[in-house]
């Protein structure tokens, strides 16, 4: 027990402990973690603490990246794709206060990426960890609201329920609507809420390379796709599962094939449609790629803001 | 009955045994017994409190009972104890088997979906992935039940009353199931509303050949749709028969006042 603590113990008293938690609540944490990642897509619940930062601001995902955290990690965070929002930047900061962790912006440089909204464009590689933070982790649960019953219903794979909201979606829309939070199923087993990401991110969690952590601190569940899962949308034979795509080309990068921010310019009706993904951007600037807008007065050339 | 091989149909479809459930010192039903074929309708009558309910949730599977076995005989297990069953095959022969129509159909209806999607969801619980051929059954069954298939997408909230217990027996019939039990499905209706939905009840039943358990305090419903007769008092079936026999010629003292107190007009 105490070889394990010693990574606690070498800090000076009065410091927080290695990565904020206490390592009997990270060992807590990680024994959830593994029984998430035995069964694919299952929500395995734990006893979530108390975070420095309030209930929806990704409390979840902040304990699982504190419990599997160690100092040769080299951690990005993001919120809506970008690098550079305030809650990514105060998270990263956190962590590298109180984990002695390398930041990065770089997708491909990165071991862990913290994500509440976005899985970056760049491809993931093997050994590379996503930590989602999942405000709703139960997917039937604005279809069901007792939890014995959602429970008994994933325990018997009794998942004809959430068709009924493709149902609806089709019969008001014509079209399966919903572009984030698209219901999935992982290894053909259990029904699972991939976080709010967008259902164009779904693709990329099939047969991903990467594990993905996912983390609720409110509901207090903790579940996983470990890598080369499959995972497949739902969707109707005449209505197959497809994702959002863009008339427009990103107006910095010139990417048609990201995922696109559309910003207000103006009062005047003008708009431009960016990539979500900072990084992805950035990176295709630097390679020479230029948009319709690129050198305008908001593109501020992708460079990184210097950390505290 | 459209059956290809009779000689080996097994036309048993539920058979009670002694069933007793009580809740706690109250004993709610007291050696209930009785035997149902396919297509046969069966009415439960007896005044309120005589453990009508409690007899339908224990047959259907959502209470168990104190002793006693309740024997169905379904497509996926054949002939045997409901709930000597797992609670996945039990559901799932609930799912695919049985409907259960409510006495409040805010009970038995999903209020925040769609009255289309209320009618579908069974489809999609069994299995059906095809919203065009989903949506073409609930259009018909929508018809069949007479509501106005304009309002096919309109919550259940915007319907009335009666509209919503039609709503609710489509989406207990569109699975084809075997059996249907019925808990005073048009108690808190109008007369005429009533007779209305009385009338297209029986149709289907007989044209679909289902068989039905209908509890009910009205003797009128009894009469109209069931082929026999079981009549409860304090838990215990004080007398069980065709329902004209029991009716017209009652023999226990509570089914003879029961008879009288109809109002003749």
């Amino acid at each position: 027990m105490t070889a394990r603590m010693t990574m606690a113990s070498n800090r000076p008293r009065g410091t927080y402990n290695y990565a904020y938690l206490d390592e009997q609540t990270k060992r807590m944490i990680r024994r959830a973690i593994l029984k998430a990642v035995a069964i694919p897509g299952y929500q395995a619940p734990f006893g979530s603490r108390e975070m420095p930062v309030p209930y929806g601001w990704g409390t979840g995902g902040i304990q699982v990246t504190a419990s599997i955290i160690g100092p040769d990690d080299v951690y990005k965070c993001i919120d809506q794709g970008a690098d550079d929002t305030t809650n990514a930047v105060s998270i990263r900061r956190f962590f590298a206060r109180v984990a002695d962790v390398v930041t990065t912006e770089k997708t491909r440089d990165a071991t862990i990426i913290q994500t509440r909204h976005r899985i970056p464009e760049a491809m993931l590689q093997p050994g590379q960890i996503m930590v989602y933070q999942v405000p709703l982790p139960e997917p039937l649960r604005h279809l069901e609201h007792r939890e014995t019953e959602t429970r008994a219903m994933h325990a018997y794979e009794e998942y004809g329920l959430k068709y009924l909201a493709l149902y609806e979606s089709v019969a008001a829309y014509g079209r399966i609507a919903g572009g984030a939070d698209y219901p999935v199923l992982v290894d053909e087993r259990y029904l699972m809420s991939p976080s709010p990401i967008p259902k164009f991110d779904n693709p990329k969690l099939h047969q991903s390379e990467a594990l993905h952590l996912f983390g609720a601190g409110r509901e207090k569940r903790i579940y996983a796709i470990p890598p080369y899962t499959d995972v497949r949308s739902l969707d109707f034979e005449d209505y197959p599962f497809d994702v959002q795509c863009w008339d427009e080309v990103c107006a910095l990068c010139a990417s048609a094939e990201s995922y696109k921010d559309e910003v207000i310019l103006d009062d005047a009706g003008n708009r431009m449609f960016v990539c979500s993904d900072s990084d992805y951007c950035a990176d295709r600037r630097q390679a020479g790629h230029a948009g319709p807008m690129a050198g305008h007065a908001l593109d501020q050339g992708g460079k990184p803001e210097p950390l505290a | 009955m459209n059956m290809i091989a009779p000689v080996t149909v097994d036309e048993r479809l539920l058979e009670v045994c002694g069933l007793d459930k009580s809740f706690g010192p109250i004993t709610a039903c007291k050696g209930v017994s009785f035997q149902l074929r396919r297509g046969e309708i069966l009415g439960i009558v007896g005044e309120s409190g005589s453990g009508k309910t409690t007899l339908l949730r224990c047959i259907s599977g959502q209470l168990q009972p104190s002793s006693g076995a309740v024997m169905f005989n379904s497509r996926r297990h054949g002939f045997g104890d409901v709930f000597g069953l797992s609670e996945q095959d039990r559901r799932r022969v609930s799912r695919e088997e049985w409907g259960y129509v409510h006495q409040n159909p805010r009970d038995g209806l999903r209020m925040r979906a769609s009255g289309g999607a209320n009618v579908a969801e069974p489809l999609m619980m069994n299995g059906i992935r095809h919203y065009g051929e989903m949506r073409q059954r609930t259009l018909d069954w929508f018809a069949r039940v007479e509501l106005d298939t304009t309002r096919i997408d309109g919550r259940p909230r915007t319907f009335s009353g009666g509209m919503q217990q039609r709503l609710q027996i489509a989406r207990n019939l569109i699975h084809n199931p075997s059996l249907v039990f019925m808990d005073e499905p048009t108690g808190g209706l109008d007369v005429s509303v009533q007779a209305r939905l009385l009338d297209l009840m029986r149709m289907l039943v007989r044209d679909l050949g289902l068989a039905a358990i209908i509890v009910t305090h009205d003797i009128g419903v009894a009469r109209l749709l069931a082929d026999r007769l079981l009549v409860m008092k304090d838990g215990e079936v004080v007398e069980q028969g065709l329902t004209d026999q029991v009716l017209d010629d009652p023999q226990h003292g509570y089914t003879q006042l029961l008879v009288s107190s109809v109002l003749q007009i």
